[in-house]
């Protein structure tokens, strides 16, 4: 169902303004914005793309929306063999979707939390841009639209992601 | 038309199709409408991103554990969610084109083929390190931050940094 309405969002964005959906360019958008640094990458008029910033600004509101007023009070339901690796790494609290224990400001002082939050957050930012999207240009929107280069990203975002789930984040849970 | 005149108007056409170029790299969607709309008809686009923020709220797409899981293999919740995505996007985008549907405002949708780049590799693979990371792609870390985890917006800020050290290097790096 949440599928479906994700989808939606394609054809949604296209009919209210020829717009295709996607967020990752956003980051760029606040590059050229705010520190364009005299990079002729960031050296455009972002003000043509501002339809995208009220896009993520909505996202927020959104997140904020459904987190006051539709809030399920309900544990994520978790694998069991994820909930047994992330146990012993310290980590019990399923009551939000997103590991308060691992995400916090007390951890940006510590390596483990910089990693998860500062490193983390820069490959995205870098890796995105670089890919020429992300899940919802690429993934979503690419695929969509039957664009070969869309789905070698998609094929990497997803490698990129094994090898990072199974091997690397493990690792960095137990620093 | 005096000769400064024309020479006046071809440095303003150069400028917009430098800007063109510019805006054009690495993204994909560079459509902008031909009619001047005033500035408040961006709050749709605000009104969807509301609409997109609660889905992947209720959905738990947003969530860290859903993404170890998906790529864990231990949970198939997030291939249905974006798979089902994709098939409703391009069952739209078929119909989008095959209909000749127009914008709300009666202009012509446009698409652009992507071109195949080594950063949809090397990007993507960054990329999907991080996406394991920090448990989110770009969209639902902005859906994060809304739901009230504030420190997101470290993770946010730092995306933004990772987007502008790649367009510092663009240059250098392999396209």
């Amino acid at each position: 169902m949440a599928g479906v309405l994700i989808g939606l969002i394609v054809p949604l964005l296209l009919i209210m303004g020829n717009k295709h959906f996607g967020i990752s360019a956003n980051l760029r958008h606040v590059c050229a914005a705010c520190f364009p640094g005299n990079i002729s990458f960031f050296k455009y008029d972002w003000k043509k793309e501002v339809w995208n910033l009220f896009f993520a600004a909505g996202i927020i509101i959104g997140g904020f929306l459904a987190a006051t007023y539709l809030h399920d009070p309900e544990q994520v339901k978790v694998a069991p063999a994820l909930v047994s690796d992330l146990a012993q790494n310290g980590i019990d609290d399923f009551t939000e979707q997103v590991p308060t224990q691992l995400f916090n400001w007390q951890n940006l002082l510590t390596i483990k939390g910089l990693i998860f939050m500062v490193v983390g957050g820069f490959l995205v930012g870098f890796g995105t841009r670089y890919a020429g999207g992300c899940t919802s240009g690429h993934a979503i929107s690419g695929l969509s639209n039957l664009q070969l280069p869309s789905l070698v990203a998609t094929i990497c975002f997803m490698v990129g992601g094994f090898i990072s789930a199974n091997w690397i984040v493990p690792f960095l849970l137990k620093l | 038309m005096s000769k400064m005149n024309s020479g006046a108007i071809s440095a303003i056409v150069d400028a917009r199709n430098t800007d063109f170029e510019v805006r054009s790299l690495d993204t994909h969607c560079v459509n902008v409408s031909k009619k001047d709309v005033p500035f408040y008809h961006n709050l749709k686009y605000m009104v969807a991103g509301i609409f997109f923020g609660i889905i992947l709220i209720k959905s738990e797409v947003i969530s860290w554990f859903r993404i170890q899981e998906m790529f864990r293999l231990e949970s198939f919740h997030m291939y249905g969610v974006i798979g089902t995505a994709v098939v409703v996007g391009a069952i739209s985008i078929f119909l989008i084109k095959k209909l000749k549907i127009k914008t709300i405002h009666s202009e012509e949708i446009e698409f652009q083929d992507k071109k195949f780049t080594k950063g949809q590799v090397i990007g993507g693979l960054i990329f999907g390190l991080g996406w394991a990371i920090t448990g989110a792609c770009p969209g639902p870390l902005m859906a994060q931050l809304g739901s009230g985890v504030s420190v997101i917006i470290v993770t946010i800020l730092s995306a933004v940094a990772g987007t502008w050290v790649y367009g510092k290097f663009r240059d250098k790096l392999p396209n």
